[in-house]
């Protein structure tokens, strides 16, 4: 953008060699997407009567909204409680988790059968409100149309003043200028309903996401079957929204060549471990009310993958965070955040696949190279378009001044 | 687990979505179902292992079939077989299970759930039970998520991942036309040589399962499964084996559908729960930015 002369900090480029190799993966992913369309599921998944869902829904879906929590986290910090200092985080969270959103939307999509049927879920003839999985429908359509209305002052900031339409369009300047400032007013007035609305959404569907498997009964392993399964998805997307915001934050500064924040993030790394310690207390009086303690020591790879998820996910994380020393420690910090989103998204990896034991396998599901290819592939369109947004819109704010 | 650890477990889970004070917990109510809906008893002491009720299914159902007389080639029962988007239902054989040393045949089916987890499950209402017993599927409404299966505690539906565009959900119909539409008996059930499947009305076959087994208690385990199994299904078996080695899962006699709805619903009844998560937050909004202000 040319009306930043007057820094010395410049904007890197688009591509470097990292991004060119991210692009290339993007497109495999793009390639196996269409031969999906063209050929149907059975085409490029491993998917089965025994496994009817597979990586599409365990991480596109499950992962991809769990992950995309730090929108609704900062939004509740920093407008509802009205915490001071988190303003900058607000923008790259909220930019992260509309991007996550409108990619579990596709994920979604992408694994549905008759995907061309999705929009029943809108037609009150249809309404199945016995349906965990209609409720949580329901919510992702409603808050990713949030999140977008929550977006658009971004890109009202971004054009407002500068509206530079070329050649014969130029007449419609003037237009589109007062429309957008017209849209900047009655955003802002508005705005504090959809930052709520987004609240509120968010805790009904990460929660529903924990109801849907308690439907599944017997099949999902006793370690993680528990009536209390939403309650510990919502606990566990409170954690990782703010180990997210930490984490891309982290990154975002390195790539783009930005001090890193500790003093912001730090700050917001200490609801860390208070949020971790209740997430684990829930799962200890989860654990000893159902006697499920009785498979923690079975050598088998539920109570492996169980373990891995309690001591990377849980202790590592809360005993580096309680310490201040650790906590203003850029390196540290970036571990915690990193352990944390690596024990959420094993925990729903072993919620909806390895604790998934079907009553008659044939055959173990494991993934075909092209399910993959698709999931990278999204999870690498997810960073390319954050690139561009951070580069292009007013996102990160010691970009901009 | 005891009825109050589990109530215990229902409370925190309510408290999951909204943190907000739900107080009553409504059990779903239960689909309407007639009093004289139909069944199917199935006992296995009777079943002599022919296979014609595959044939007639596949006849029944327009499934891809084969001559009547190849059904009776018994090296299909080397393996255990699940029911496919093909073959809505399949015989199984288990060697020295039976009477007198001999084989015990199993045919699996849908079991027509009393409250089944898959119409709880599904998102559009392609699935729904009829009152007269039958489990249906409705594949024009239907988006293809495949959470039915998933829930499905018999492990069931199929899913056809082969097609392309128009991929169905496929499982036992209880030959919905043929008996509801038609009065006619289900073409398994009208094919079966020695009445090991029997169709009629549901309360009537319970009568008649505990009759025989009070007749010969030497003969059968004293189980009618499906009874009360997730809450009671339309089929229904008899036999002379303990179930779980016949391959039948160890169910529990509630319907998982019963507890999810009951979160569901408790958190969510008249959306008494988001609104007071709303009317909370813009409280706190409120007072935060007041005192913002002050300061
Ligand atoms: S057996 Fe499975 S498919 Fe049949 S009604 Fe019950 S839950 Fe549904
Ligand atoms: S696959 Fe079809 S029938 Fe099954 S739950 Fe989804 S929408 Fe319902």
């Amino acid at each position: 953008m040319n009306n930043i002369t007057t820094l010395s900090y410049e904007k890197p480029r688009f591509f470097t060699p990292g991004v060119w190799v991210i692009t290339l993966l993007a497109s495999v992913g793009l390639l196996s997407l269409l031969v999906r369309f063209i050929f149907g599921l059975g085409a490029v998944t491993n998917l089965d009567n025994q496994y009817p869902w597979g990586i599409w829904i365990a991480v596109d879906v499950a992962c991809g909204v769990a992950l995309a929590a730090g929108g609704f986290m900062t939004a509740l910090i920093a407008h509802i409680v009205h915490g001071k200092g988190y303003k900058s985080v607000i923008r790259p969270a909220l930019l992260t988790a509309t991007l996550g959103y409108t990619f579990v939307a596709l994920g979604v999509l992408t694994d549905l059968g008759r995907y061309y049927n999705m929009w029943h879920i809108l037609l009150p003839k249809y309404w199945s409100p016995n349906s965990a999985l209609f409720e949580v429908g329901m919510c992702v359509a409603s808050y990713l149309t949030v999140l977008y209305i929550e977006f658009l002052p971004i890109v009202v900031d971004r054009f407002k003043g500068r509206v530079n339409l070329p050649g014969m369009l130029k007449t419609f300047n003037g237009f589109f200028e007062r429309f957008l400032k017209i849209l900047d007013v009655s955003l802002k007035k508005v705005m504090t309903i959809f930052i709520i609305l987004g609240v509120v959404l968010s805790c009904m569907h990460q929660s529903s996401l924990g109801t849907l498997m308690v439907l599944a009964s017997v099949k999902v392993h006793p370690l993680w079957q528990t009536p209390i399964l939403p309650l510990l998805f919502l606990l566990s997307a409170f954690v990782v929204g703010f180990a997210m915001v930490i984490f891309e934050s982290l990154i975002a500064s390195k790539s783009f060549n930005l001090k890193p924040e500790v003093k912001v993030l730090s700050r917001l790394s200490r609801f860390i471990p208070i949020l971790l310690l209740i997430y684990l207390t829930a799962k200890l009086i989860d654990m000893v009310t159902r006697e499920t303690y009785v498979y923690l020591f079975t050598a088998s790879l539920d109570s492996i993958m169980y373990w891995i998820e309690i001591i990377i996910g849980i202790a590592i994380p809360f005993t580096i965070l309680m310490f201040e020393k650790y906590r203003n420690n850029q390196t540290w910090l970036f571990t915690a955040a990193a352990s944390v989103i690596f024990g959420v998204v094993l925990n729903r990896i072993n919620v909806y696949l390895i604790g998934f034991t079907p009553l008659y396998v044939d055959k173990p599901y494991f993934p075909a190279w092209t399910e993959i290819a698709v999931t990278v592939g999204f999870i690498s369109l997810i960073i390319l378009l954050y690139r561009f947004f951070a580069l292009n819109f007013p996102v990160i704010e010691d970009m901009e001044n | 687990m005891g009825i109050e650890r589990r109530e215990f477990l229902k409370t925190l889970a309510i408290a999951s979505g909204t943190l907000a004070g739900v107080s009553s917990l409504k059990a779903s109510d239960k689909a309407k179902l007639n009093p004289d809906r139909f069944g199917v008893l199935s006992d296995l002491t009777y079943c002599i292992g022919c296979r014609k009720c595959e044939w007639a299914c596949n006849e029944a159902n327009d499934l891809p079939n084969q001559p009547l007389d190849s059904f009776s080639d018994t090296s299909v029962f080397e393996q255990m077989r699940r029911p496919t988007s093909e073959k809505y239902t399949v015989v199984n054989s288990y060697a020295d299970k039976g009477l007198d040393g001999g084989a015990l045949n199993v045919k699996v089916q849908c079991m027509h759930c009393e409250n089944p987890p898959c119409v709880s499950a599904c998102i559009v209402g392609a699935l729904r039970k009829h009152p007269d017993g039958p489990v249906t599927y409705n594949a024009s409404a239907c988006i293809g998520c495949r959470y039915c299966i998933i829930t499905c505690p018999f492990q069931i539906p199929t899913y056809e991942y082969e097609k392309v565009l128009t991929p169905q959900v496929r499982k036992c119909t209880l030959c919905l036309e043929r008996t509801i539409e038609n009065e006619q008996l289900p073409a398994c059930v009208e094919v079966c040589p020695t009445e090991a499947i029997i169709f009629g009305h549901r309360e009537e076959l319970i009568d008649v399962a505990h009759e025989r087994i009070k007749k010969n208690p030497d003969k059968y385990i004293d189980h009618v499964y499906g009874e009360h199994e997730v809450g009671g299904t339309s089929w229904m078996y008899l036999s002379n084996q303990p179930f779980n080695e016949i391959g039948f899962p160890e169910l529990s006699d509630n319907s998982p559908a019963e507890l999810t709805e009951s979160i569901q619903h408790g958190i969510f009844k008249g959306f008494s729960g988001p609104i007071m998560l709303f009317s909370l937050l813009g409280i706190i909004m409120k007072v935060m930015k007041k005192e913002e202000e002050n300061e």
